[in-house]
């Protein structure tokens, strides 16, 4: 909005007084490009400096070689770098196929408080991770949890330190995150939309099917990244819930960067860093050229 | 790349030349020990010094010592660093008490000739031997050096085992109702999600050992880890195995009624929650006997070189190899001190019981059990 506002007012002025105007406009953006460069930039050069330099542990010189990134997709590493991206998506797409549904009851329903409610909860729920939401998932159902032992889940095969147990902790804070996300997009579904295809005998089914979805698509499937992205991204949650039994690639990097037991990892960690880069741009990709498509229905 | 290090090298000859000024300060009558080329920092032994009183007066002008990944409760290190504090008036500084052998190399590498880098080290053995090999460590011969055993000890004197224990099996007396004593038992059914390592064994030092001890129980060798991974695996298969890795929080909370540890840490634990109502019982398992040290070391670029020589020394007086005794670690010197008549017999009595002497892995055995463990274990137990 502000873009386009700025755009269509200041647009004159600055082809008039064009010298004098550009300047200002160019330095304001500066200390955004510094503050990119040094928080982003750096460390993504180092990141990739690393993971192509090879040390060799008798002499200590080191030399640039793919070696890193070999090791990096074969064996373990590679069932981790699987197992994040298998994790990622499949929790990423029920907290979407759950999240969507639970948006569109909220936007629609008639209590105005129970709409503030809910994304309030949501604001605070989709930040809530790390150590302190898989300590309340091991305390209430954990092996040695409240429900667990009262309600004997053991013997039913309950396991939470399993990959599903982590898909339920993780949709924990991804369902309000898709929340949050699609309610905008929802908002945006205008009604005479939904009148008019009822005025030409189109069901429900068919309005959400020919109508609905595919102008919220691209809204969807902005959602799911942003999911896949937090799912895929996340570390502490899994450390302390699930340990080793379920291979994801945040916690081998953090295995090789920081042990007891493998020696001169460092930069096997970063080259499994690039990996996840590499994936991250890669789910983006597919992204992008939607998201352009939808623009100019929910703009 | 040649610049900063001629700098750092300018500022090491500027620290040496201040510190032998001022030990010429402190001393005029003893200029011999930096008439020969000796300061705090290249010193090989406390005759360096002149003597242990030199050396702990040396230390105390330092009056700080700088340590890293030295946890309280952890053989009993809590007792070790208030006991040379008192007894010498140095402060020592933790940092980051929980930190791994990693985050030690890290720091030494990425504060060289900074005044934050740490002192001294506790490295995993093959850690000590890498820093040794990088040159990140200072010889310095302990007063007591000759009698570490040889073989655990750098013939350099850059590093030395400090203390040890072997691989144990933990047991909530109160929730098992039978404790197992050897690897054999753990597959038992009535064990069902009750036994746990201390981490994970590509990470954690002793969640390693606990593989290699699985190994040795069934069938492999050090040569052959294997059939640890496979025991592992089949510990999963039948429902024994539960993921959460053991702390004194999941041991004192019933998460990990039985839990594959160090026998100073699950002994250490059964002291620690006897006042909680916990009854833990501690088994060196006998088909599985696993033993390994830690190491002791100096590093090279020590802001505190007398302090953190004096720390040796403190270690490995029989003072200090006591308090580790007390912490149920078996400290490098303990057979010499029964020799010699300083061990603490109370504290030894207390000791899991053990019949026969440690073996150890050689270093080629270790990196090639690390690489199939490395490989091995998510296979192992993921599902």
């Amino acid at each position: 909005m502000t873009a386009t506002l700025t755009g269509v007012d200041v647009a004159p002025p600055v082809t008039s007084v064009k010298r004098r105007r550009r300047a200002p406009g160019w330095l304001a953006v500066v200390p955004l490009l510094v503050f990119t460069a040094i928080a982003f930039g750096v460390p993504a050069v180092a990141m990739l400096d690393g993971a192509f330099s090879v040390k060799d542990p008798a002499t200590g010189t080191s030399s640039y070689s793919a070696e890193n990134l070999t090791t990096s997709l074969h064996g373990a590493y590679l069932t981790a770098l699987l197992g994040s991206v298998k994790l990622s998506a499949v929790s990423a797409g029920i907290g979407t196929v759950l999240g969507l549904p639970l948006a569109q009851v909220v936007v629609t329903s008639r209590f105005r408080a129970l709409r503030d409610a809910v994304l309030t909860a949501s604001g605070v729920l989709a930040n809530f991770g790390g150590i302190p939401l898989a300590f309340a998932f091991v305390a209430t159902l954990g092996n040695a949890g409240v429900l667990t032992r009262h309600l004997g889940l053991s013997k039913a095969g309950w396991d939470l330190y399993s990959f599903w147990g982590l898909v339920i902790v993780y949709l924990y804070f991804l369902i309000p995150l898709m929340v949050l996300t699609i309610t905008p997009a929802l908002e945006g579904l205008r009604a005479q939309w939904r009148e008019a295809a009822q005025n030409n005998g189109a069901t429900t089914v068919q309005y959400w099917l020919h109508v609905a979805l595919p102008v919220l698509l691209p809204s969807l499937l902005g959602g799911f990244v942003l999911l896949f992205g937090s799912a895929f991204a996340a570390y502490a949650t899994a450390a302390a819930m699930v340990g080793s039994s379920v291979p994801l690639v945040t916690l081998q990097i953090a295995d090789a960067i920081s042990g007891n037991v493998l020696v001169g990892q460092e930069n096997v960690a970063l080259a499994l860093s690039l990996d996840m880069v590499l994936v991250a741009g890669l789910v983006m990709a597919v992204y992008l050229p939607l998201q352009r498509r939808s623009a100019r229905w929910l703009a | 790349m040649s610049q900063p290090r001629t700098a750092a090298l300018a500022c090491s000859l500027a620290v040496v030349a201040a510190l032998a000024l001022s030990a010429c300060g402190a001393a005029p009558d003893n200029a011999s020990t930096t008439a020969d080329g000796k300061s705090a920092a290249t010193a090989t032994s406390a005759a360096d010094f002149g003597g242990m009183s030199k050396l702990v007066a040396a230390a105390k002008k330092e009056g700080t010592l700088h340590a890293i990944a030295l946890p309280r409760d952890w053989a009993n290190y809590g007792a070790l660093i208030d006991g040379f504090q008192k007894k010498y008036g140095i402060r020592i500084q933790v940092e980051n008490p929980d930190g791994s052998s990693q985050d030690e190399i890290n720091a030494v590498t990425s504060r060289k000739g900074q005044d934050r880098a740490p002192d001294v080290l506790d490295l995993g053995s093959s850690f000590a031997l890498s820093a040794a090999q990088q040159g990140l460590l200072a010889p310095y011969k302990v007063a007591s050096y000759a009698d570490i055993p040889a073989g655990q000890k750098d013939p350099q004197a850059r590093w030395y085992n400090d203390y040890g224990g072997y691989i144990s099996i933990g047991c909530d007396a109160k929730r098992v109702k039978a404790c197992p004593t050897t690897f054999a038992d753990l597959l038992k059914p009535q064990y069902k999600g009750q036994v746990a390592l201390n981490g994970n064994p590509t990470k954690s030092g002793s969640a390693f050992g606990g593989v290699y001890a699985a190994a040795l129980a069934s069938g492999g060798s050090f040569d052959d880890v294997q059939p640890g991974l496979d025991f592992f695996a089949k510990l999963k298969k039948n429902g024994n195995y539960t993921p959460v890795e053991s702390t004194p929080a999941t041991v004192e909370k019933g998460e990990t009624p039985i839990s594959i540890d160090w026998d100073y840490l699950n002994a250490g634990y059964a002291d620690e929650f006897k006042s909680k109502g916990v009854d833990w019982k501690v088994a060196v398992p006998t088909d599985g006997k696993f033993s390994q040290y830690y190491s002791q070391a100096v590093n090279k670029g020590a802001p505190h070189p007398a302090a953190a020589r004096l720390w040796q020394e403190y270690l490995y007086s029989a003072e200090g190899q006591n308090l580790w005794l007390k912490g149920y670690a078996r400290p490098a010197l303990m057979t010499a001190m029964d020799t010699a008549g300083t061990l603490d017999k109370a504290a030894a009595a207390k000791l899991p019981k053990v019949s026969g002497t440690p073996s150890f892995p050689t270093e080629a055995q270790q990196s090639k059990a690390k690489t199939v463990i490395a490989q091995g274990w998510a296979k192992a137990v993921s599902g």
